[in-house]
C-alpha cells in the first residue's frame, strides 16, 4: 500500500502546473471559473497552445503524435487542467474519433484525419443518438445505402454537441437491415459540407445553445469514409466506449465545484452569519464532500490499476454513476445556498463583454442555470440506469 | 503508487482466511456467541497462534504489524466471518493504549496479551457521555500512595471477562473538558469493581462497570496524569479503522450471500435475479460498498499523519460505513424476503453485526458533525 505520488510523478505534476501558469490565459480561466459562455474561438486557442507542446493527444500513442504517459500522469495532467481552469479539450475528434481511426481505420484515414485533427483543420461532432434510440441506441434507423462509389444516407440525428461548429460528423449508420440491429451497424465519416445536411439548433432546459438535430437527407458519402469494415460499428462504437474512461468520475470537476461551494457558502448569510456556519448546511457540504474523498480514492485505486497493467471494465460505469451523482449534489447546494438570489435569468450576462452590474452576488447568474445543465451527466454517455444493467450483468453475473 | 497488499500481509490475510473457513463456520460461530463467556479461548489460543493479535501491535513492544493497514487487513477478514472473539477490545483497544503510552512495566504485559494469555478492556464510555471522547464523570482523587476511582462505565466492551481494564478518569478539570484525564491499568478484580455482564444483540459481550473507591498504586497510571485525551483518541481511531473494515468484510459477505440468494431463489418461474428492480439495488450496493473500502483505505493510509488530517478521514469513513452498513443490512434482509428474518439463518446475524457496528465509537450523525467541524477549522 501506498498512496503517494512519486517524485518523478510531482515533478510531472509540477510541469503541468508551470504549462498551465504560462500558457493558460487568465481571462480564458477567469471565464471558465465564473460559468461564462465559451466561444468556439476560446477552444481553438487553448486547444493550439496544448498542441504546440505536444500535449492535446494525451490519450494517443507517441507515434501518432500522442504523448505516451501512463495512466498516472493522464489522472494528474486532467486535475491540474480543471483545477486550473482551462476549458475541457473537446472530446469529438480527439478521444472519440482519433483512438477509433488508431485502432480500425485505415493508414490513409490516419494520415489524412488526425494530424488534420492535431491542427484544429477538422472540427468533430459525434452522429450516435437519433431522436428514436436514446438508451437503446442499437436501433438506430438511419441509413446508408451502397451507390456505386457513395454511401447514400438519410436520417436524423439528435443530441450533436457543438455540432453548430462543426466541419466534420462521424456516425453510426445502418447498412443492414436484416441481421440483429447491433451486426448492422456501420462507422462512417461524413463532411458536414455535404448538400443534403441540414443542423437545427435545440436550446435546452438553461435557455442554452449547446446541441442540435443533424438532418441527412439523400447525402451522399464516399465509400472511402467507411471506417473500417461494414456492419462492423458497433464494435468499435463499444470500443470507444470503454476506452479510457478514467476520467469519468469527473473528480476535478467535482472538486473545484466544491471548493467554490464552500466560498459561497462562506459569503452567503443566514441569520446574521454566513450559511457555511449553519449546522444543517454545513453538514449537507460536509456529506458531499466526505463522499467525493471516498470516490476520488476509488478513482486512484483504479488509475493506480490501471498503471499496473489492469484494464478498467466494470468500475468505469460504476465511477461514472457516483460521480454524477456528487457532481449533481454539488449543483444543487450551490443552487440552494443562493437562496432568492438562484432565481434571476440574465443569459446575456454569461457573454464577454456584459457590463453591467449583476444583480444579487457577482457569482449568481450561472448558477441555477448550471444546476438545470447538470441534469444532463446522468442521462449521456449511456445513462445512470444503463451504467446499473452493465454492472449487473458484467460483475454480478445478473 | 500502489493498492495491491504487501506480501507480508497477503499471507496473513490468506492463513486467516483459510483458519476462519475450516474452523469458523456459521453454525459454530453461533454456538460461541450464544455461550457464557461469549467467546471460545481455543478458538481465541489458535487466532494469537496464528499472529492475528501481533499483527495488530508495531516491533518495538513484540508485534510484527501495527499499522493502519494491518488493522485493516486483519479486522477485513474477521468481519467476513462476524468473529467474535475479543479482538477489538483487546488487540486493538486495550493493547494499543498500552503500547502507545504504557510504562516499560506496561509494555511487558504485551507478550502475555500477543499470545493470548491476557484479556484487556476499554473501560471508557460513561452511561451519560454518548460518543463524546472527552466527557468523563469517573474520578480519580490522589491519596498518598496512589489513587482512588469511583464511577461508572457503560457498555464495555468485553468488560466481564477481561483479566484488565484501562479506565479512564477525570484528574482535574470539569465534566468535558479534554485536559485533566487520566487512565489506569487495574485489575478486573480488584476491590471495588463490580461488573455486571451481558450479551449484546449482535454476538458479543460487554459489561456495566461500576468503581467504588477502588485503591490504585501509582504506577497503575498510563501516561502522564491530566494528558490522556491524545491517548484516548489515537485508541478510538484505531477503533473506528478496526470496525470500518470489519464491516467491509460483513458487508461483502452479505452481498454475496444475497447475490447468491438473487441466482438461485425463483418465483413466477425465474431467479429472482432476472428483476431489473432487484439487479439495479444490487449494483447501489456495490457502489456503495466500494464507497466505503475507499474511505477505509484512506483513513488507514492516514493513520500517521497529524491530528485533523487523520481524524478527519476517520470520521470521514465511519459516516461512510455507518450510511452503507446500514444500506446492505437492510436491503440484504429485504431481498432475502422471508428467510432473512431467521434467526437459523446467517444472513441476518450479519446484518445485525452491520448495525451495531454504527453504535461503536460513533454513529453516521456523530462522525459527519465531526468531520463539518474538522473541516471548518482547517
Amino acid at each position: 500500500m501506498d498512496m503517494n505520488f512519486t517524485p518523478e510523478e510531482i515533478a510531472f505534476r509540477d510541469e503541468v502546473r508551470g504549462f498551465l501558469k504560462d500558457k493558460l490565459p487568465e481571462s480564458l480561466a477567469a471565464k471558465v471559473k465564473g460559468g461564462k459562455r465559451l466561444l468556439k474561438a476560446d477552444y481553438e486557442l487553448w486547444h493550439k497552445r496544448l498542441n504546440e507542446r505536444g500535449w492535446l493527444a494525451w490519450h494517443w500513442p507517441v507515434e501518432q503524435g500522442g504523448t505516451g504517459w501512463t495512466p498516472i500522469e493522464k489522472h494528474i495532467f486532467e486535475e491540474e487542467c480543471v483545477a486550473a481552469g482551462a476549458p475541457r479539450v473537446v472530446p469529438f475528434g480527439l478521444n472519440m474519433l482519433g483512438p477509433v481511426l488508431i485502432k480500425f481505420g485505415s493508414d490513409e484515414q490516419r494520415a489524412h484525419y488526425l494530424p488534420r485533427i492535431l491542427n484544429g483543420d477538422d472540427w468533430w461532432c459525434q452522429g450516435y443518438s437519433e431522436p428514436g434510440s436514446g438508451s437503446d441506441l442499437a436501433s438506430l434507423k438511419t441509413r446508408a445505402v451502397r451507390d456505386g462509389d457513395h454511401y447514400v444516407v438519410n436520417g436524423q440525428k439528435t443530441w450533436t454537441t457543438l455540432g453548430h461548429f462543426a466541419d466534420w460528423i462521424f456516425c453510426l449508420v445502418r447498412t443492414d437491415s436484416e441481421s440483429k440491429p447491433q451486426a448492422g451497424i456501420s462507422f462512417l465519416l461524413i463532411d458536414m459540407k455535404t448538400p443534403g445536411i441540414t443542423v437545427q439548433p435545440i436550446v435546452t432546459l438553461d435557455g442554452e445553445h449547446e446541441v442540435n438535430e443533424v438532418f441527412f437527407e439523400d447525402v451522399r458519402v464516399p465509400v472511402g469514409n467507411l471506417v473500417g469494415e461494414e456492419n462492423k460499428g458497433w464494435t468499435y462504437a463499444k470500443y470507444l466506449l470503454t476506452y479510457e474512461r478514467t476520467g469519468i468520475a469527473g473528480v476535478a470537476f467535482a472538486k473545484s465545484g466544491l471548493a467554490h461551494l464552500k466560498q459561497v457558502a462562506s459569503k452567503q448569510m443566514k441569520g446574521r452569519k454566513p450559511l457555511a456556519q449553519d449546522p444543517l448546511f454545513a453538514s449537507r457540504i460536509a456529506q458531499v464532500e466526505i463522499d467525493l474523498m471516498a470516490m476520488e480514492t476509488f478513482n486512484l485505486r483504479i488509475v493506480s490499476a490501471a498503471q499496473h497493467g489492469g484494464v478498467p471494465g466494470v468500475e468505469s460505469s460504476m465511477l461514472k454513476i457516483k460521480g454524477t451523482e456528487i457532481r449533481q449534489e454539488i449543483t444543487d447546494l450551490l443552487r440552494r445556498a443562493l437562496g432568492p438570489y438562484a432565481a434571476p435569468f440574465v443569459p446575456e450576462g454569461l457573454d464577454e463583454g456584459y457590463n453591467e452590474p449583476p444583480i444579487g452576488p457577482d457569482y449568481a447568474n450561472p448558477v441555477a442555470s448550471q444546476y438545470f445543465n447538470m441534469r444532463k451527466v446522468s442521462i449521456y454517455g449511456g445513462s445512470n440506469e444503463i451504467q446499473k444493467n452493465i454492472v449487473a450483468k458484467m460483475m454480478l453475473g445478473l | 503508487m500502489d493498492f495491491n497488499l504487501s506480501d507480508d500481509r497477503r499471507m496473513l490475510k490468506e492463513s486467516l482466511s483459510r483458519f476462519l473457513q475450516d474452523r469458523y463456520g456459521f453454525e459454530t460461530r453461533n454456538e460461541i456467541a450464544g455461550s457464557e463467556q461469549g467467546f471460545s479461548r481455543e478458538l481465541w489460543a489458535q487466532m494469537a497462534e496464528l499472529g492475528l493479535i501481533g499483527a495488530m501491535l508495531p516491533e518495538e513492544v513484540g508485534g510484527f504489524g501495527g499499522e493502519g493497514f494491518d488493522v485493516m487487513t486483519v479486522m477485513e477478514e474477521l468481519g467476513r466471518a462476524i468473529v467474535v472473539e475479543p479482538v477489538l477490545p483487546t488487540a486493538v483497544l486495550g493493547a494499543g493504549i498500552l503500547a502507545d503510552a504504557g510504562s516499560d512495566s506496561q509494555k511487558a504485559l504485551l507478550e502475555k496479551v500477543i499470545s493470548g494469555d491476557l484479556l484487556l478492556a476499554f473501560a471508557h464510555g460513561e452511561p451519560e457521555s454518548r460518543y463524546s471522547l472527552s466527557e468523563v464523570r469517573c474520578r480519580a482523587a490522589q491519596v498518598d500512595d496512589g489513587w482512588v476511582l469511583d464511577g461508572q462505565k457503560a457498555v464495555v466492551l468485553n468488560g466481564d471477562t477481561a483479566d484488565k481494564l484501562i479506565v479512564s478518569a477525570r484528574t482535574s478539570g470539569g465534566d468535558d473538558d479534554e485536559a485533566g484525564l487520566t487512565l489506569f491499568l487495574i485489575d478486573a478484580n480488584a476491590q471495588g469493581v463490580s461488573r455486571r455482564g451481558y450479551a449484546n444483540v449482535d454476538g458479543g459481550r460487554a459489561a456495566e462497570v461500576t468503581l467504588e473507591d477502588v485503591s490504585v498504586a501509582q504506577e497503575a497510571v498510563i501516561g502522564t496524569v491530566g494528558e490522556a485525551f491524545p491517548v484516548i483518541e489515537h485508541a478510538i481511531g484505531r477503533g473506528i479503522l478496526a470496525v470500518c473494515a470489519e464491516a467491509l468484510g460483513a458487508m461483502d459477505a452479505a452481498k454475496d450471500m444475497t447475490l447468491e440468494f438473487l441466482q438461485t431463489r425463483k418465483q413466477f418461474g425465474v431467479p429472482l435475479g432476472k428483476f431489473q428492480v432487484l439487479q439495479h439495488r444490487m449494483v447501489e450496493m456495490c457502489l456503495e460498498i466500494e464507497q466505503a473500502r475507499s474511505a477505509t483505505i484512506l483513513a488507514a493510509g492516514r493513520m500517521n499523519e497529524d491530528r485533523r488530517t487523520r481524524e478527519a478521514a476517520l470520521s470521514a469513513a465511519k459516516n461512510l460505513v455507518g450510511r452503507s452498513a446500514r444500506l446492505v443490512a437492510e436491503e440484504s434482509i429485504q431481498m432475502h424476503g422471508g428467510i432473512g428474518m431467521t434467526w437459523e439463518y446467517a444472513l441476518p446475524h450479519f446484518a445485525k453485526r452491520l448495525t451495531m457496528i454504527e453504535h461503536l465509537f460513533g454513529d453516521a450523525d456523530h462522525h459527519l458533525e465531526r468531520f463539518a467541524t474538522l473541516s471548518q477549522a482547517s
